[in-house]
């Protein structure tokens, strides 16, 4: 039984140009308790995702196919369900803190407001429940910085407020967009801890969208990589690391250099993003792709099943991904 | 072979006035970069890694002029680039290039590629025929993956990657000997970083450049770098060449900081131990006694509050008075503390 | 071979000799201004209202010195807006045609919002744009400057200048520009401070591009929607400025009229009947003040379109 089923869900923005259509027929399902990674670049459509979940779209974004959330249909679901939803038991994080917090309020009224609405509890209970809160991210003397707003905290504590904020009605499920990516390492590391301790402790499951692999191989189970708006590979996050089925996945991978190992040469993914109010007919990465083949041109794949648990979108036979010769012979022509 | 740029003892120091001061109040110093060392070699590329705020990019700025720098910085030719008058410095100028973070914002929306990239040739050699300096242009988006035929189009036509190229081809443009990179690829997405990596690195072999190469992502310059240098609050914590840094890093900071790395591989990632840092990172107004580093360090004494640390060794130097591997039992109490 | 194929289709572009234009973002800004209705529709006014103060002169059929002795104490009854008599809009109280008064009001009203504009831009740009790229101690004493001469009273001075050097158009041109600029300047030092630390600015500076250039290709050019932005909305207010300097009998000298001085005489001799001496220049005012607000608003828009 899944807590959250995402059905055919597409995402279109009207803009005075053109249509862009953000995200394409997505299928997905979180199960209570499961980490999900959504990977993808700038435009791969991952944020457009959450924020149409949410219900947060902007005022030219329109969203179709269905997403049910314990069995309720909450897609496009009027402010009053949504709000309650929101409110109980969906969260989200953002990259930047100062989205979700006011910087007019202090934080012991923010989170007191949050549970006087919802929860219902007096004044008094519900600082004392934030004061847990707090602690309960780490936060120290939590008890005298509740009184602080939120620009006395520093970057780092500005996040675990924000998170405490999240986690007050103690949701079963948190949405965590690029919670990270304004950090440093250091930081971003104990925020990566404390992220996986609470759901723990929580029992929540919990979906990170980001565009850093090496944060997803840390703390998902399962892995969604997107480009150009639609899904092209889903598999654990173990066997897909290790054997990516899908061209852009295993370019991505060949991309980034690692810490621990050394490399002669990155394999770079030629060519740009797509653009998304004038997406290619076919296929969106073929443009790019090392495999491509003149079917690619004509008709973008559907994503199916290849191995247990693991699906993707391409036309090119699984063992000649798996083998990369075809795409290391192309970085050598490129290099020549 | 001789140093290309040997820079001793370089301090940046801002003026910054407290809000509500009179005009003519005494402002406080902001030791933004306290006493750097380093020399780079023709060719070269020295990395510089640290945290935000830990004054890279102020040592960036400070190399080229945009900050107001003290100490020594000894050219090739024997003449210190911090001791010139703005007159004596313009023949430098194109020796030292730039290339910035964030590629629109370094380009100018209302000129056209063509006039970007030529403004330093026009600056720096404007004996050059129009004719001459669109050819030049021209060579110059070729050899950095551009279409040459671009060039009369506006930088808000171009995607993050192909700016970026914009501003790599108007550094290079004048022939520069060095170009100082800051965060130049932390914009840009990871498929179009690594086209960028490689172009930086093929360009280098190419023309012999040396590189200072400023980043937050480890990974990143541990892929470009010859020589790396970890900044930590304006001060050099540990430098060295970039295996013996990464494969055996001394000082606690560059641990922790290597250990904080996400790797891109399940169960490598999963089986790390992450030694973390404790507490915020101290106000650089009004920095720790001693070594900048103890107030978040497992291994701080009383020493270290009392004693600044020198940078000790040959080859690969450590700024810390107990420098060696965190043992277990470091780590754990580090644990301890943080949760 | 595909790859193939794609490799001669690059080779190809490459090839190929003639440079592709590139869209600058003044042609965006056109296109996003011409698609604005409003902005359009206070364009056409304002094309309208000086084609009229150019060669409206041309069809009056009495010049707006002479005086139509057959309406001349009469003017209630015998000087209204007609055909037949040559007086369009009428005559005013002295029985001079309207018409051409209108038209060469609308001259002097459209001159001084257009000078008083003109030299707001040039002054106030050139002097914020220093400041605030030169920063420190001249910035300072270039803003405190301007704070001084912001508060001076500037219409008593206005007065004073008007009342002692005598009523001439020069000393209303001198009097205006003197004030106009102020505002300008602190606007454009605002945003050249906000520029100055953009990358592009450190990429010029670090190659060497000595100030003056920096200011002149990289700030102004990147100033200018602001700049047009306040212009358009400058001009109303320069005209504005004027009116009511007529308005209190001090501005431009008879014959010599602007629309200030009309509407001030039109709502004097309101009572007599004559309501047309108020009704046709205060309509070209109303009209040709809508018309630089649409435009102001326009531009803004059409220049930066994150606002939306």
């Amino acid at each position: 039984m899944s807590l959250l089923k995402i059905r055919d869900l597409s995402v279109r923005f009207q803009t005075n140009d053109a249509e862009v259509r953000a995200v394409n027929d997505v299928n997905l399902d979180v199960a209570p308790g499961e980490t999900l990674g959504i990977v993808g670049e700038s435009g791969s459509g991952k944020s457009q995702l959450s924020f149409a979940l949410m219900g947060l779209l902007a005022k030219n974004g329109r969203a179709t196919g269905s997403v049910t959330f314990d069995g309720q249909e909450i897609l496009n679901a009027p402010p009053k369900v949504l709000n309650r939803i929101r409110a109980e038991k969906i969260a989200m994080i953002f990259q930047d803190p100062m989205t979700s917090l006011n910087p007019y309020m202090r934080v012991s009224d923010q989170m007191a407001e949050v549970l006087t609405l919802h929860k219902g509890m007096s004044k008094r209970q519900a600082v004392a429940e934030a004061v847990a809160m707090l602690d309960a991210v780490k936060i120290p003397d939590a008890k005298g910085r509740v009184r602080l707003y939120p620009h006395e905290f520093s970057g780092g504590m500005r996040q675990r407020v924000m998170i405490a904020m999240a986690l007050l009605c103690r949701p079963s499920l948190l949405i965590a967009d690029e919670p990270t990516t304004a950090l440093d390492v250091t930081v971003q590391a104990q925020i990566m801890t404390l992220l996986a301790d609470l759901q723990r402790e929580f029992g929540m499951a919990m979906i990170l969208i980001t565009h850093d692999l090496g944060v997803v191989a840390g703390s998902c189970e399962r892995v969604a990589v997107m480009y150009g708006g639609r899904i092209r590979e889903t598999g654990p996050v173990g066997p897909l690391f290790a054997e990516a089925a899908h061209p852009y996945t295993q370019g991505l991978l060949d991309a980034i250099p690692r810490v621990d190992q050394d490399e002669d040469e990155l394999r770079a993914i030629p060519g740009q993003p797509p653009n998304m109010s004038r997406p290619p007919k076919g296929c969106a990465f073929a443009p790019r792709c090392p495999y491509r083949r003149p079917d690619c041109d004509v008709v973008d794949p559907p994503l199916e099943g290849f191995a247990p648990d693991r699906m993707r979108a391409c036309l090119a036979p699984v063992p000649e991904v798996l083998d990369r010769r075809i795409a290391t012979t192309q970085q050598k022509e490129t290099l020549a | 072979m001789s140093d290309l740029l040997n820079v001793r003892d370089l301090r940046v120091t801002f003026q910054i006035r407290r809000e509500g001061d009179m005009p003519w109040a005494k402002p406080r110093e902001l030791h933004a970069v306290s006493g750097v060392d380093f020399t780079l070699k023709p060719g070269e590329t020295l990395g510089v890694v640290g945290e935000s705020g830990c004054g890279k990019s102020t040592l960036a700025r400070a190399l080229i002029g945009l900050a107001p720098a003290t100490g020594r910085a000894e050219w090739i030719d024997g003449k210190d680039l911090l001791a010139m008058t703005p007159r004596q410095m313009m023949r430098y100028r194109s020796d030292i290039q730039m290339v910035f973070q964030d590629p629109l914002a370094s380009l100018n929306p209302r000129m056209t590629v063509g006039q970007i990239i030529a403004e330093p040739l026009r600056t720096h050699r404007p004996g050059l025929r129009a004719f001459e300096v669109k050819e030049r242009v021209k060579a110059m988006m070729e050899k950095v993956g551009l279409l040459p035929n671009q060039i009369n189009r506006y930088p808000h036509e171009f995607s993050g990657g192909q700016c970026q190229r914009i501003g790599i081809a108007r550094a290079l443009i004048v022939e520069p000997k060095l170009i100082i990179c800051d965060e130049p690829v932390s914009a840009l997405d990871v498929s179009i970083q690594a086209q960028v990596i490689n172009l930086l690195i093929r360009l280098q072999k190419e023309l012999g450049l040396a590189l200072v190469f400023i980043a937050h992502d480890l990974s990143v310059v541990k892929h470009i770098s010859d020589r790396v240098m970890v900044l930590y609050l304006g001060k050099v914590m540990e430098t060295g060449p970039v295996a013996a840094l990464y494969d055996d890093p001394q000082h606690p900071y560059t641990q922790a900081l290597l250990s904080a790395v996400p790797v891109p591989d399940p169960k490598v990632q999963t089986a790390r131990t992450i030694v973390p840092l404790t507490g915020d990172l101290p106000s650089p107004m009004a920095p720790p006694s001693g070594c900048v580093f103890r107030t978040r360090c497992p291994r701080a004494t009383d020493r270290c509050a009392a004693e600044v640390p020198a940078l000790m060794g040959n080859d690969h130097a450590t700024a810390c008075h107990f420098p060696g591997p965190l043992t277990e039992a470091e780590i754990a109490r580090a644990r301890g503390e943080a949760a | 071979m595909v790859i193939d194929q794609h490799k001669m289709q690059s080779l190809s572009d490459r090839m190929v000799e003639h440079e592709v234009k590139g869209r600058s973002p003044w042609a965006d800004a056109r296109k996003r201004f011409l698609r604005n209705k409003a902005a359009m529709l206070g364009l056409t006014i304002l094309v309208l209202v000086a084609i009229f103060a150019a060669i409206g002169g041309q069809f009056a059929q009495w010049s707006n010195e002479e005086l139509d002795f057959a309406v001349m104490g009469q003017v209630a009854q015998a000087g209204q807006p007609s055909i037949a008599s040559g007086h369009y809009f009428g005559t005013d109280n002295l029985g001079r045609d309207l018409y051409a008064r209108v038209v060469q009001g609308t001259q002097v009203s459209l001159m001084v919002g257009v000078v008083g504009a003109a030299i707001a831009v040039i002054v106030g740009t050139l002097y914020g744009a220093t400041a605030g790229y030169v920063g420190g101690r001249t910035d300072q004493l270039m803003m405190r400057t301007v704070d001084i001469l912001m508060s001076i009273p500037y219409m008593f001075v206005l007065i004073l200048l008007l009342v002692m050097f005598g009523r001439s158009m020069s000393m209303l041109f001198l009097g205006i520009g003197l004030i106009s600029w102020l505002d300008m300047s602190r606007i454009v030092r605002g945003q050249t401070l906000s520029l100055k630390n953009r990358e592009f600015i450190e990429a010029a500076r670090a190659t060497g591009v000595p100030g003056w250039k920096i200011i002149i290709r990289h700030i102004v050019p990147n100033l200018l929607g602001v700049v047009a932005v306040y212009a358009t909305l400058l001009v109303p207010l320069m005209i504005l400025t004027e009116s009511f300097i007529s308005f209190l009998g001090l501005g431009v000298q008879e014959p010599l009229t602007s629309w200030g001085a009309l509407i001030s005489e039109g709502a004097g001799t309101m009572n007599y009947g004559t309501l047309w001496q108020l009704a046709f220049p205060l309509f070209f005012f109303v009209v040709t003040l809508f018309g630089f607000f649409f435009v102001g608003d326009g531009l803004r828009d059409a220049l930066d379109p994150k606002d939306r």
